[in-house]
């Protein structure tokens, strides 16, 4: 005999939850009575927004479906960014909130809302339990639905007397039957020699990957390929990772603020093999221009995606990894697109990214001095904005899994919770969050979070007192008239102080790197604040609806 | 811009209508019927929907209504020969004297039946496809129509084919 709240927790530890980011509440009470002493792990967040980007976070960096709970009414509305996130970026979670007792449900009861229809948009799926007896088999069925096919975030809605209802025979289901829901992994075999014979032919090929391939797995399986076929491969933002940062083939980002040569190369190109990739707007730019004379191969996990934005030639819907590996065992070794290489290679080395070095301090060289000490071996997350571009374009990520940052959402306050979360998942990684002054002080209250836990989170705080993204945007488009966008000062190592944390002021380059060492050094939380300077810019940019190869601050291509 | 009918097969649950709806009002159609029951499936429904839109859009939506995990299958009747019909209800003035007349003589055209009458009115029930009710709505307009309820659109494949799962 147990109750709800109980088959919940079991069920949780069943699933292979080992922590729950959350924050209590008079609903969700006999659920905490459970946590109480229960083996489960819960960390206390100050902000319920934060437990979904902590949990979003944790998903990320694991590869594991990460979970969160709060309270109904408020405590649910705060997770709704936090879901919202973690589904434009197809991230793995599962939220769980609690509600009223189903005899109140619709009268407006206190802290009611109606959490299931606010989440709809925004979950792959949500459930409101409405049995005790259902809380074992809908808990396997949101975590087999939030980590398989095309991951995303799924909601559980737990009113009180479900929780406090009495089960007397608990049966934990150990499979999952769902009519509607069978995801397609394996790529069509025929679709699949189709795209080898067009690889085959084609003369100035480029991978374009993304996020998928992280998501499923299939980094290696990427890197084998190209390197096996010499096609350069550029990354979007959510891709970052999947191919090492200084592998002789990566273009790095492409898109609004990416690589020239990227760009370029893209713009030039006669094959696009998208992996894993949904070509989004800030990709893409103008559509039309984007690839013009390309043909496209597709590979994606989601059918939905399949033409959405792009027509394309041969679509492959199954998971990355299997695909590429299917594409491994029948690939033919090709000739070497010597001349392509060639031309990519001259791009790479005419129009790299640069900026300034007036001695100033710059964020680009914070991040330069972060890849000479980190070198790759840590996670790095990062809020949004100017703080977050910089970031993918300067750090050179080794690894997959180590880049977390709100790509589809692009939401500010994200990076610091999630990098709580971050944390719990490579507890044997440095974990630094670049923020901006802005981002920072949208979730600044997890420094109690940290503080009272020790989480080694380092806050690098790009410090320019204004919303430097849209600051910059004012510059360019709306003639300097910056609007709403210009920060106060503020001593953010003080409120650190105020928490019990450390921290750095930093004004100058020399004082970056021994400010980077005592983050390192110090065993609980940090915060610098780099006081970059204020009107530095993302270069290069391509202007909202251009093509991808016109863009501000680069050239023409030589 | 074309009209499309939709065939959607759902697990027969709670919120799976506004699921569904949801899908079409964030990219802006409008829907122009649609109909829900039960099917001959147990636990599962039937909701038919009429829209107008690209066939890009209308596939993009449809790719989406896919995704559902209540939805079991989404068919494009349009795609294939079908059988479409509606029923409409139509509460039509008709004092007693010529106008009943010409009513009842519209409604055998029209293969309608009068299903309630009264001192002043008279309820007509019709069966057909769009353009039918259509027609016999615009004759009636001239006796002055009090009410009009129209099921939305049903359809069916024509010989073997379904929109079910075939099981």
């Amino acid at each position: 005999m147990k109750t709800g709240a109980k088959i919940l927790v079991e069920s949780l530890q069943r699933e292979g939850v080992d922590i729950l980011f959350g924050y209590p509440g008079g609903v969700v009470l006999p659920i905490y009575d459970e946590l109480y002493d229960s083996s489960l792990k819960h960390l206390l967040v100050r902000h319920e927004q934060a437990a979904a980007h902590a949990a979003d976070g944790y998903a990320r960096a694991s590869g594991k479906v990460g979970a969160c709970l709060a309270t109904s009414g408020p405590g649910a509305c705060n997770l709704v960014t936090g879901i919202a996130t973690a589904y434009m970026d197809s991230i793995p979670i599962v939220a769980i909130t609690g509600q009223v007792p189903t005899n109140l449900l619709g009268n407006d009861a206190f802290q009611e809302s109606d959490i299931t229809g606010i989440t709809m948009p925004v979950t792959k799926h949500n459930y409101l339990i409405k049995d005790a007896r259902d809380v074992a088999r809908t808990v396997k069925e949101a975590f087999y639905i939030a980590g398989t096919g095309r991951p995303g975030p799924v909601l559980i809605d737990v009113p009180k007397d479900v929780s406090t209802g009495v089960v007397e025979k608990v049966e934990y289901p150990e499979t999952v039957s769902l009519r509607g829901y069978n995801p397609t992994y394996k790529g069509h075999k025929r679709q699949i020699e189709k795209a080898l014979q067009l690889i085959a032919a084609a003369e100035r090929p480029v991978i374009y990957a993304g996020g998928g391939v992280i998501a499923s797995n299939g980094s290696a399986e990427l890197v084998s390929l190209a390197g096996m076929l010499s096609i350069p491969v550029t990354t979007t933002l959510m891709g970052i990772g999947c191919i090492p940062g200084d592998h002789p083939l990566n273009l790095g980002m492409l898109g609004m603020h990416g690589t020239e040569y990227a760009n370029f190369a893209i713009t030039e190109s006669d094959l696009l093999i998208a992996i894993g990739v949904r070509f989004d707007d800030r990709v893409t730019g103008n559509a039309s221009k984007f690839a013009p004379n390309a043909k496209i191969i597709h590979i994606d996990i989601d059918p939905a995606e399949i033409g959405k934005n792009k027509r394309v030639d041969v679509p492959i819907v199954g998971d990355v990894r299997l695909v590429l590996k299917d594409m491994l065992a029948l690939f033919k070794k090709t000739g070497a697109k010597d001349a392509w290489m060639k031309r990519v290679k001259h791009w790479k080395q005419h129009h790299p990214l640069k900026y300034r070095k007036d001695g100033c301090l710059h964020p680009q060289f914070i991040l330069q001095q972060m890849n000479e000490l980190l070198k790759g071996d840590a996670v790095i997350v990062s809020e949004v904005g100017q703080n977050q571009m910089w970031t993918a374009q300067w750090f050179t990520f080794r690894h997959p899994r180590t880049w977390i940052t709100s790509g589809g959402l692009g939401t500010m306050g994200y990076g610091f919770p999630a990098a709580i979360g971050a944390h719990f998942a490579r507890p044997d990684l440095p974990v630094f969050d670049v923020a901006g002054d802005g981002s920072i002080q949208m979730n600044i209250q997890e420094m109690g979070t940290v503080a009272a836990n020790k989480i080694p989170v380092k806050i690098a705080i790009m410090n320019n007192m204004y919303l430097g993204m849209v600051r910059q945007w004012q510059e360019l488009f709306y003639d300097r008239r910056y609007s709403f966008t210009e920060l106060p000062p503020v001593e953010f190592v003080k409120i650190a102080n105020a928490y019990g944390i450390d921290g750095m002021k930093v004004e100058s380059c020399e004082d970056v790197m021994p400010a980077l060492k005592a983050a390192l050094d110090c065993d609980g939380p940090f915060v610098m604040d780099f006081r970059i300077e204020r009107e530095e810019n993302v270069f290069p940019m391509v202007p909202a609806g251009a093509a991808i190869n016109e863009m501000i601050g680069g050239h023409t291509p030589s | 811009m074309k009209q499309h009918t939709l065939a959607v097969l759902v697990e027969n649950k709670a919120g799976v209508l506004s699921r569904v709806t949801n899908l079409f009002s964030r990219r802006g159609f409008n829907i122009e019927s649609l109909a829900v029951g039960t099917c001959e499936e147990p636990g599962m429904s039937r909701i038919t929907i009429v829209v107008i839109g690209d066939d890009e859009k209308v596939e993009q939506v449809t790719k989406q209504l896919n995704k559902l995990i209540d939805i079991i299958k989404v068919s494009d009747l349009m795609e294939n020969e079908r059988v479409e019909r509606e029923l409409a209800l139509i509460k039509v003035a008709a004092d007693p004297g010529t106008s009943r007349a010409e009513i009842m003589q519209i409604a055998e055209i029209f293969r309608a039946q009068i299903v309630d009458v009264g001192a002043k009115t008279m309820v007509l029930q019709v069966v057909g496809d769009t353009d039918k009710i259509d027609a016999l709505e615009k004759l009636l307009r001239q006796y002055g129509i009090k009410e009009l309820v129209r099921t939305g659109r049903i359809g069916i494949l024509r010989g073997s084919k379904t929109a079910g799962t075939g099981k």
